[in-house]
């Protein structure tokens, strides 16, 4: 090996770029497209290529410093400004401050007879005095194809538009040009062939009568980029892209853990609470209060002043506070207190991606702590897809060190439904709320299902939605099961009764063994007392005896003494 | 460099006319937009020159526009292609572009008609 070896590597080597000022876009290109160098924009119609264009020109003459021009044609300039409009854009001031130029190049195939051979040299002198007249770095043509309705030669046309793109490039200006999607190939005409250096696909799919915008990036020569289909965004606040291939795990962790706002459930969680930056599902059946523990961790949070985002995909924001008033969770001075934001959308408003595309810049601006999605289940379509959302928004919060909460509505029954499944492994705690119907009753039950890295409470607990927010209390675990509701009220007042009953008992048998000692004891009482008498009498007898000795000894010396035995 | 070639006045030499050729009492006034002394460019005025004359004599009017010279008239009159002429006058504005080496189709897109056609 040569050991003389420079570097590689070598900065100034590496491809200039120029930002385009999208969001993401300029993320998933490693900088924005190539500078100097023309990049094509392909896509059916309808699916925002000129806004692209118009957004790139835009955001280059507000936030970059570099002017740009806006050759249609398409669009009248009028036209374009004011559609423009709804998304924010002051074209019209941009053009008066002479910042942006339009040029609409209009061609009208039926005013226009062709004689002998032509070019299109007229189209770069209006480019190159646009350019000059402002020192344009960025242009954009929108769609050059539409010269190929105007003029019959295809020959010519073909080669003046190579030529046009080599003096783009020759001219220094980062140009985009965008071309209408044809079959079987990138456009119509198929002018990538002559843009060769960065091609970027846009796409309108229609799948279950739900839209997304995608976007590809086909080729970027001489730059890695990324090569998935990126959903995209239109909206009043422009064009977003969402580059979601960042799913590394290498997402900083922490210690740190934030109450639920429930405190029966932070002593269950066993160190006070969710971790910070971790993933909770919240599954359970209609009606269990799923959204009411959502809010409950959303109320938590705002008190500690941390900025909450809520995506609400069922209900509407003063539906929400006005539920959320009824337990005792009062949500509305957060809101104004502009601690806490709705985003409420009806789930069949777009598809998946584009409402990930949609969570992910409303997270980027409002950069909350935490994030509640109220539910997830309301995402309807083939599990791949929506666990791949998933995965994504997960990703996104961890990656930020936001709190996601999730709730989902779980399908009847004890068994986990596919959308379950699917997601709990990208949880890092699974609360599960259960129904117990019994007795003509429903009562709400709550385990802990996992909790990664906490030494939670394996226990099921029951618990109320009370006046107050939510309560646990113990639930009762016993030889008859686990019992809820009155029925747990009934068992305990039972056991209650039970014990009674089993206290008297002893009572009773403490009394009966003092009687019986007693009634022994008067037993043993009277037989001593006789045996007193008896002996008493016997002394008196022997005593008898006794003296009547002496009495008859003495009568015997006397009778003795009496028959000469006297002196 | 805008020249005028051509203008001299001649009254149309028909008594009657009919509906169809009253485009073609007026004047023609005729721009034609080139870009620098191109062969191409040079190929269209030349003839341009030859045509007017052999049809038109005395009836036209020809401004020749270098676009390097002007751009900023470009966009005013949609110029794309180049050599593009214009038909100012008469009514409707008609364009044709290329060298013009195609008589026929010059005389189409001026509307000039055949039974017009003077010998010259």
């Amino acid at each position: 090996m040569n050991q003389q070896m420079t570097p590689t590597h070598d900065e100034s080597i590496a491809l200039a770029k120029t930002l385009t000022g999208i969001r993401g876009l300029d993320d998933l290109t490693l900088g924005g497209l190539p500078a100097g160098r023309p990049t094509l924009l392909c896509g059916a119609a309808g699916c925002g290529k000129t806004l692209f264009g118009v957004t790139f020109l835009v955001n280059g003459a507000t936030d970059y410093g570099e002017n740009g021009v806006f050759m249609s044609f398409e669009e009248r300039a009028v036209d374009l400004e004011q559609n423009v409009v709804s998304l924010g854009y002051g074209l019209a001031d941009l053009v008066a401050a002479k910042k942006i130029v339009i040029d609409h190049v209009h061609v009208e195939r039926a005013e226009i007879e062709e004689s002998g051979d032509y070019d299109l040299e007229g189209l770069f002198v209006r480019l190159n005095h646009a350019i000059d007249s402002i020192g344009a770095k960025r242009v954009v043509l929108d769609t050059v194809e539409a010269l190929f309705a105007g003029f019959t030669d295809k020959g010519i046309l073909r080669a003046e538009l190579r030529r046009l793109f080599a003096w783009l490039k020759d001219k220094g200006v980062t140009a985009i040009i965008t071309g209408e999607r044809g079959d079987g190939q990138l456009t119509r005409y198929g002018i990538e062939e002559y843009v060769s250096d960065c091609v970027i696909l846009l796409d309108n799919r229609v799948e279950e009568q739900i839209t997304t915008r995608r976007l590809r990036v086909v080729k970027y020569r001489g730059s890695a980029h990324g090569t998935n289909e990126y959903p995209f965004l239109i909206d009043d606040r422009g064009i977003s892209v969402m580059p979601i291939t960042s799913a590394g795990l290498g997402h900083k962790i922490s210690l740190e853990s934030i109450s639920t706002g429930v405190s029966g459930l932070d002593a269950m969680l066993g160190r006070g609470g969710y971790f910070r930056g971790s993933s909770v599902l919240i599954s359970g059946l209609a009606g269990t209060g799923k959204s009411t523990f959502g809010a409950a961790f959303i109320n938590a949070a705002c008190r500690r002043g941390e900025r909450c985002l809520l995506f609400a995909f069922e209900e509407s924001q003063d539906q929400i506070v006005r539920n959320m008033d009824s337990v005792g969770i009062h949500l509305k001075p957060h809101i104004d207190a502009g601690l806490l934001r709705f985003e409420a959308a009806r789930p069949s408003l777009f598809g998946f991606e584009m409402h990930l595309a949609r969570m992910n810049r409303d997270i980027e601006d409002f950069e909350p702590k935490v994030v509640v999605v109220d539910p997830i289940s309301a995402f309807r379509g083939p599990s791949l897809e929506i666990h791949a959302t998933l995965v994504r928004l997960a990703d996104i919060c961890k990656t930020r060190g936001i709190t996601a909460l999730f709730t989902s509505l779980s399908s009847t029954g004890e068994l986990m439904d596919e959308n379950e499944r699917s997601v709990s492994s990208l949880m890092d705690t699974w609360i599960s709320l259960k129904d117990h119907e019994a007795n003509g009753e429903r009562n709400r039950l709550l385990y802990l299902l996992k909790s990664r890295g906490m030494n939670h409470s394996k226990q099921l607990r029951e618990y109320h939605l009370t006046d107050d927010g939510i309560e646990l209390v113990d639930a009762y675990i016993g030889a008859e099961g686990v019992l809820t509701g009155t029925a747990r009220l009934a068992q305990e007042a039972r056991e209650r009764d039970a014990d009674k009953v089993r206290i008297q008992g002893i009572e009773r048998r403490r009394r009966e063994m003092a009687r019986k000692r007693a009634s022994v004891e008067r037993e043993i009482a009277d037989l001593r007392a006789e045996l007193d008498i008896e002996e008493a009498e016997m002394k008196m007898l022997i005593e008898q005896e006794e003296a009547q000795e002496v009495v008859y000894a003495d009568d015997r010396s006397r009778m003795a003494t009496r028959r000469g035995m006297a002196p | 460099m805008n020249n005028r070639l051509g203008d001299n006045e001649i009254s149309p030499d028909k008594e009657t006319m009919d509906a169809n050729d009253f485009a073609d009492t007026g004047d023609y006034n005729l721009r034609l937009y080139v870009a620098g002394q191109t062969p191409k460019s040079l190929a269209a005025i030349a003839n341009l020159k030859h045509i007017c004359e052999t049809y038109l004599a005395g009836r036209y009017t020809i401004e020749v526009v270098d676009l390097l010279v002007t751009p900023t008239l470009a966009a005013g009159d949609q110029i794309v292609a180049l050599p593009t002429l214009v038909r100012r006058l008469p009514p409707p504005l008609k364009r044709v572009i290329g060298n013009l080496a195609d008589t026929e189709r010059l005389l189409v897109g001026l509307d000039i008609r055949p039974k017009d056609f003077k010998s010259p």
